[in-house]
């Protein structure tokens, strides 16, 4: 396995870039984080249908482009360097990783094309009020047991109907749930834990926006009440395909979060060459040319151990990805939060005001360290499946 | 001979070379004679040199390859000379210079050491004070050089010199090829904290160097030591990692901590945090493996380096400390110097290594220069000021 891109893929990475040169810039991150939904139909579609982005890593047989983890794990990267306001996460990477781990080869059929053209935007409802995934102590994000107030059988239930089910209850930390057309949600039916698809408009579907920190990316809770609501796979199939899609998306998020770690970097570096004080640039202090020194290795560091993660991902070995993707979530969740604080701090003044856009990164480096479980947690499953 | 060497015919090459010489039955100074013979000791230079002015990119396949059969690794027989002064020889070597120079050393049969640091010029290299002054057709060196590896054991050494003290200090020094056997050459030990003596200190009087084993021009001393540095540093970086699981004996330490009772959930989460750093770096270190320019080391040399270094020295203070009151001991203080090839005596005592780490992040370059080396060359930070610049070396306080 070589860790170095392909010309095809160095090529992909220029196209992204470019194109989220003109889609993202700092003006329009500040628009959108602004507004409601959080995104532009407009990119979101080009997105799609120019670049072909939202299914670069679906089957062909769906209308995507049939590649894996590591050309998405490139445009990631971009996107996180550039603070893209888009679902992409919650709908490329969960929504459709969701349908491409569940086996129920109609819902793929019916469901992906409409993902993957951006016609649908799609997200994963999974976790409980704290943010934990039930069923806690499958191996995805939570080994406590399912008997505590968040765990077991209370969170959300489904009850056969006439036709379908109906399901009853509160799904929390949504990403883009206010948005989503289509809601994949986990919900206790008498099988056990079971995937459940719900359209954004269903009757007795209350969806709440959470207050975020990181106003680049929206959070909702949505409560069901009777909302109806049809199976995807088997009841009981859940368990299993929450902890593939879970660990897909800290794979994800490393990536993106190695890309947004690359640009505090490159903001701090400018700055230290820029800022004149005592009578000559900051960066030539070795206090703030070490801390720069510093931030380079974790920018490198952690792009190491997120391009191994996509190839994992891409390899598909289940076993190798628990590892590699906890591993890349630990590391690069902790080294892309002190890069962005590291950001700030070598701004001074200026890096703590609203106007600059050093917290923007600081607060999506915060939000992604503490998104799909923390780096403390991460390491806690390592140490399970290395067995110490 | 060129670019066109491809995989199947490498692959073909070092086929022949373990029939011709089957490492199990064949001495290992001559199977690494043999394989400097077919070129396949760094397949980027030129044929000769022990290359086939092939893609870098292919060494890689050789060593996997040689390694899989049992052969010798040629950096255990002469870790300096590989590592650092073979390369160096490679880009600043004559090619009688190359000729005479390379093929022992990369058999192992004579062991090259360093001779750049002295007890005045550390971190400030550049600001070395070892004399040679011209005589005819030779140089006369007078002065100490510290810190050198193996040099009780080598025939060889790289030495920078000052050649005019009357010019700034890096366009003054002027590096040489030095036999360590010759009169006025005098290799005494160095014991340091550990209780041993793995470097030495080198003394010359009046020691005559001919103009011959001068290793580029008069005055370009400084661009020699920077590729030798720049080997170093991947060599220290990459010499850190490697193997499989390269956090196994981290886990190891902290599961036999656990079993006799000493287990708890911080040092439980130091360990995995250890485990990921050490696995990083190994990451970082096959990417700039197979992204690098072989022999021409880039920037993320002292990546790994600042890295490696840094992750060493911390696991090593916490396998220590897992050690509880057992951690209070060490086996001995005896002064021992190491030889050749590596890999014989079997890991360090627990205590022993974690001494042993303080060296960590101060050979090969202190962390501090490392972090001012990335912070200027990788990230184009601007220098400090330099009270030391355009100032005639013999006027520079010391």
């Amino acid at each position: 396995m070589s860790l170095v891109f392909s010309d095809e893929q160095e090529e992909l990475r220029r196209t992204v870039r470019s194109f989220l040169e003109h889609a993202s810039p700092e003006s329009e991150v500040r628009r959108l984080m602004e507004s409601d939904d959080g995104y532009d139909p407009a990119i979101w579609r080009q997105m799609a249908t120019q670049l072909g982005l939202q299914g670069l890593h679906v089957p062909e047989e769906y209308g995507g482009a049939g590649f894996g983890y590591v050309e998405l794990g490139i445009v990631l990267e971009e996107m996180g360097a550039r603070l893209l306001c888009a679902p992409f996460l919650a709908s490329a990477v969960l929504a459709t990783g969701a349908l491409l781990a569940v086996d129920d080869a109609l819902a793929r059929k019916e469901l992906l094309p409409g993902l993957v053209s951006g016609t649908t935007i799609g997200t994963l409802a999974f976790a409980g009020p704290t943010g934990r995934p039930e069923p806690a102590g499958s191996g995805g994000l939570g080994p406590q047991g399912g008997t505590g107030a968040e765990g077991g059988h209370h969170g959300l239930l489904a009850a056969r109907a006439a036709s379908g089910y109906t399901l009853r209850g509160t799904r929390h930390f949504v990403l883009d749930g206010a948005l989503a057309d289509l809601i994949l949600v986990t919900a206790w039916a008498e099988g056990g834990l079971s995937l459940f698809a719900v359209p954004g408009d269903a009757a007795g579907l209350t969806r709440s926006r959470l207050p975020v920190m990181d106003l680049t990316r929206k959070q909702a809770d949505l409560t069901f009440s009777d909302t109806p609501a049809r199976l995807i796979g088997a009841e009981g199939d859940a368990g299993p395909v929450i902890d593939q899609v879970l660990r897909l998306a800290c794979v994800a998020l490393a990536n993106e979060s190695a890309g947004g770690a690359r640009t505090v970097l490159e903001q701090a570096v400018r700055h230290a060459k820029d800022r004149l004080q005592f009578g000559r640039p900051i960066g030539s202090f070795q206090a703030v040319k070490h801390r720069c020194a510093d931030m380079l290795v974790a920018v490198e560091g952690s792009k190491s151990v997120a391009y191994h993660a996509a190839q994992v991902a891409a390899a598909g070995d289940s076993d190798r990805l628990a590892r590699a993707a906890s591993m890349a979530k630990a590391y690069v969740g902790e080294a892309y939060f002190s890069a962005a604080a590291d950001n700030i701090q070598i701004h001074g003044g200026i890096g703590f005001t609203w106007e600059h856009s050093a917290h923007l990164y600081f607060k999506r480096a915060k939000t992604s360290e503490l998104l799909f479980g923390d780096p403390v947690h991460h390491r806690g499953l390592l140490a399970d499946r290395l067995r110490v | 001979m060129s670019r066109t060497v491809t995989a199947a015919g490498l692959t073909t090459l070092v086929d022949d070379l373990l029939r011709s010489h089957p490492p199990a039955a064949t001495d290992p100074h001559e199977f690494l004679g043999a394989r400097f013979d077919a070129g396949l000791a760094w397949v980027w230079a030129g044929p000769g040199d022990g290359g086939l002015g092939a893609d870098p990119a292919l060494q890689p396949l050789i060593e996997q390859r040689l390694a899989a059969a049992g052969a010798p690794a040629p950096f255990r027989y002469n870790p300096i000379g590989i590592g650092m002064t073979g390369p160096t020889l490679l880009t600043h070597g004559t090619p009688e210079q190359r000729g005479a120079y390379l093929r022992p050393l990369f058999a192992g049969t004579e062991i090259w050491s360093q001779l750049f640091s002295e007890p005045g010029a550390g971190s400030d290299v550049a600001g070395l004070a070892t004399r040679a002054r011209r005589d005819g057709d030779e140089w006369i060196v007078d002065g100490q050089k510290v810190w050198t590896s193996y040099a009780h054991i080598a025939r060889r050494g790289l030495l920078i010199a000052r050649t005019d003290p009357d010019v700034p200090k890096h366009a003054g020094l002027t590096a040489f090829v030095v036999d360590l056997t010759a009169p006025g050459v005098e290799v005494r030990p160095l014991r340091q904290l550990t209780g041993e003596a793995e470097f030495n200190e080198v003394f010359f009087t009046a020691a005559r160097i001919p103009d011959t084993q001068r290793l580029g021009p008069v005055g370009a001393g400084w661009r020699v030591a920077t590729t030798t540095l720049m080997n170093e540093r991947v060599s220290l970086g990459g010499g850190l990692s490697g193997g499989v699981d390269p956090g196994a004996a981290l886990l190891a330490a902290y599961q036999e901590a656990a079993d006799r009772g000493d287990g708890n959930p911080v040092r439980r989460d130091q360990a995995i945090r250890l485990w990921i750093e050490a696995n990083v770096n190994a990451l970082t270190a096959a990417r700039a493996a197979a992204g690098g320019n072989r022999g021409r080391p880039g920037p993320e040399g002292s990546v790994l380096k600042l890295a490696g270094a840094e992750h060493s020295r911390r696991a090593a203070a916490y396998l220590v400390d897992l050690m509880g009151p057992a951690g209070t001991l060490i086996p001995d203080y005896r002064m021992t110097r190491p030889g050749l090839p590596l890999g014989g005596g079997g890991p360090r005592d627990t205590a022993a290594a974690f001494l042993r780490s303080r060296a960590n992040t101060i050979e090969g370059g202190t962390s501090e220069i490392l972090r001012n080396i990335l912070g200027e060359r990788v990230l184009g930070l601007p220098g400090d000021i330099r009270v030391d610049k355009d100032v005639s070396w013999r006027d520079i306080p010391r």
